[in-house]
């Protein structure tokens, strides 16, 4: 599960990564987007991994990270959630108040001059 | 030794949260109501902030510390607010910055956009919690609270030159905030803890095997703060977004970079102070180096700027290079004069992004954001510069008695001198004692960094000087039949406001010294934060009407 995770993580994160670079603005917004699922799933993964391991106290069973995973990881990524797609949304608005402006999606607002 | 401020050290938080969601409340329109509620409620905190500065200042214990448990739960697994010298000092500025840039904006610019306000106290709510925060998450969530209501305040009153620079801006500091997530999340795999204070007492004892997980945890985090503070060569956003950004949120935007700064000078002597263990001064050669890179960019930037607008930019990147550089010294005498630096710096960059737009006025009508600098507002070489016509020369002199300076024009000339001799570190203004608190401290450390930032720093003051007397000659002593520019009384008080109090820091130097060293030797001393934290303990629950 530790390869699965860390390939999906990493596949994501260079593509981000390589979107990020690209002249126009919406390859940016997903690059963006991509790299905050990457960097979600990464602090998700610290918090242990494992199968039916859920952070709620059973009786009997004592309370240590063998017996269940840590939840605060789960609470902070859902923190980063939020206010990642609360930035995101930001961003999409001004992507569009620039490309109204401009009258195309180059992130510089114009073409680059040959 | 604790001071005991009761809900106090909450207030700055709630009370613009609280201010922001009641003129949410009251629409877009009732712009005289919201200006008096925000100023008012700008006014209690900067109230707020100076009595947390006073009660911190009062103790001569080594250290004072106020700890607040927002949440009571005992001290590793709840949220700590904590207010030291450095905090207070840094919440006391935000207050004075505000207030000023508020008063500015009541003349022209709350008019330009529906939530100025409301952004405004957004802005100061993240400012304020960022600084009173001993918690990396909630740090975190401060952060996006400042970066998202100044990303709104960098777009107020539009246009394509702020809508472009903004776009730059948040992808930029939406990239650094991953970065954030990844080292903080780094650092709790490494320690299991979110509490400053906690990750910072189990730092030496993380195992060999861990270590260098836990240092580029914290090198990727350090990246994140970095950017925001404006280092070389995270720095190339800087200079367009605050030429670009709306007079009053520019002067906001003087202190941001200082967070990015507070936040590297506070984790980095907490976590990686010389009796660290293996990690000991973990990074510091970065920092310097770094820091030293910074100041020359900055330097050579504001030298090389035909703009107003630019210049008091790259003075900003000027003033962060010397402050990250110093903290890399990890010397407390060095600090203390730094942190005097701090706050003399922040208040002239305030002023003077304020100055900026006064002095284009005369000669750029409407409110529109500035042109890019394409070098066509160049000056005019030397040789070709003819006098116009009419031009009272030296040659045939007129008597020029009985023509009075216009008022204006005297009061900007007169700020703008003092903001100059500030901001270049000049005497007899407060730029020139913390400059002097440095260097006395750099020629006791006799390093070859330490020279390279004895010499740079006299440089720099060289160059700014240089620079703004170009500036000032240019926007004074010009011929041109101008109308004087027309000023208002609200536009001019914060201005004069933010130069005052650049003036009482140089007549209550001795005070305001003892006060930046005793917070440097505390942040020195982290045992000393660290006991004051965990040592709190949550206040007993009252049962009932128990018999």
């Amino acid at each position: 599960m530790e390869a699965v995770i860390s390939i999906a993580i990493g596949v994501m994160a260079s593509a981000g990564v390589w979107l990020i670079l690209r002249p126009r603005t919406f390859q940016v917004l997903i690059g963006l987007t991509l790299l905050s699922y990457a960097v979600n799933l990464f602090i998700f993964s610290v918090g242990s991994l494992a199968v039916d391991r859920e952070p709620i106290v059973r009786p009997g069973v004592v309370a240590d990270l063998v017996n269940y995973s840590d939840p605060l990881p789960q609470s902070l990524v859902l923190t980063a959630i939020v206010i990642g797609f609360a930035t995101t949304a930001l961003f999409l608005v001004v992507l569009l108040a620039l490309r109204g402006l401009s009258g195309g999606d180059h992130v510089d607002g114009q073409e680059e001059r040959l | 030794m604790t001071v005991d401020f009761n809900h106090l050290l909450v207030a700055p938080i709630l009370l613009p949260l609280a201010t922001a969601a009641l003129m949410l409340l009251l629409g877009e329109g009732r712009r005289g109501l919201k200006a008096v509620v925000n100023v008012l409620s700008t006014t209690l905190g900067l109230a707020i902030a100076v009595s947390l500065l006073l009660g911190l200042a009062r103790h001569d214990a080594p250290a004072a510390f106020g700890v607040y448990l927002p949440g009571n739960w005992s001290v590793p697994f709840g949220i700590v607010l904590v207010a030291d010298r450095l905090s207070a000092l840094m919440v006391v500025l935000t207050g004075c910055v505000g207030l000023a840039s508020l008063l500015y904006a009541l003349a022209r610019w709350q008019h330009a956009g529906a939530y100025f306000h409301v952004l405004f106290q957004l802005q100061l709510m993240g400012l304020y919690g960022a600084f009173l925060t001993a918690d990396l998450f909630n740090l975190f969530v401060f952060f996006e609270v400042l970066l998202a209501a100044s990303y709104g305040l960098l777009l107020h009153g539009g246009g394509g030159e702020r809508v472009r620079a903004g776009l730059h801006y948040i992808t930029i500091n939406l990239v650094a905030s991953l970065l954030f997530l990844i080292g903080v999340a780094v650092l709790y795999g490494v320690t299991g803890t979110l509490n400053m204070a906690d990750i910072a007492q189990k730092l030496p004892a993380v195992p060999a095997s861990d270590r260098g997980l836990l240092h580029a945890g914290a090198a990727i985090l350090a990246i994140a703060f970095l950017a925001k503070a404006g280092l070389w060569p995270l720095n190339f956003w800087l200079p367009p977004a605050y030429a670009a950004a709306s007079a009053p949120a520019a002067a906001v935007f003087a202190i941001l970079t200082k967070v990015g700064v507070y936040a590297v000078l506070r984790l980095w002597t907490l976590c990686f102070p010389a009796g660290a263990g293996a990690s000991a001064g973990f990074g510091g050669d970065v920092l310097v180096w770094g820091g030293l890179v910074t100041l020359a960019y900055g330097a050579v930037g504001m030298l090389a700027s035909q703009q107003l607008a630019r210049l008091a930019a790259y003075s900003v990147i000027a003033s962060s290079g010397t402050l990250v550089a110093t903290i890399g010294f990890d010397a407390p005498m060095l600090s203390g004069g730094a942190l005097f630096y701090l706050a003399s710096s922040t208040l002239a960059g305030c002023a003077m992004f304020l100055l900026v737009e006064l002095l284009e006025r005369s000669r750029q009508v409407e409110v529109g954001p500035q042109q890019v600098d394409d070098g066509n507002y160049a000056l005019p070489a030397f040789f070709d510069a003819e006098p116009p016509p009419g031009t009272n020369l030296d040659d045939d002199e007129e008597a020029l008695i009985g023509r009075a300076i216009p008022a204006a024009l005297a009061f900007l000339g007169l700020t703008f001198t003092v903001c100059a001799l500030v901001t270049a570190g000049l005497p007899p203004l407060s730029g020139f004692v913390a400059k002097l608190a440095m260097l006395t401290a750099l020629l006791g450390l006799q390093t070859p960094a330490a020279w390279t930032l004895f010499v740079l720093l006299i440089l720099s003051g060289l160059f700014g000087a240089m620079s703004l007397m170009r500036v000032g000659m240019r926007h004074f002593w010009t011929t041109q039949d101008r109308p004087p520019p027309r000023l208002r009384v609200i536009e001019t008080l914060p201005i004069a406001g933010l130069l005052a109090a650049s003036l009482a820091m140089v007549l209550q130097a001795e005070a305001g010294l003892a006060y930046t060293r005793a917070a440097a030797e505390a942040l020195h001393a982290p045992a000393l934060y660290i006991d004051a934290v965990m040592g709190a303990q949550p206040v007993p629950r009252v049962t009932g009407d128990a018999p």
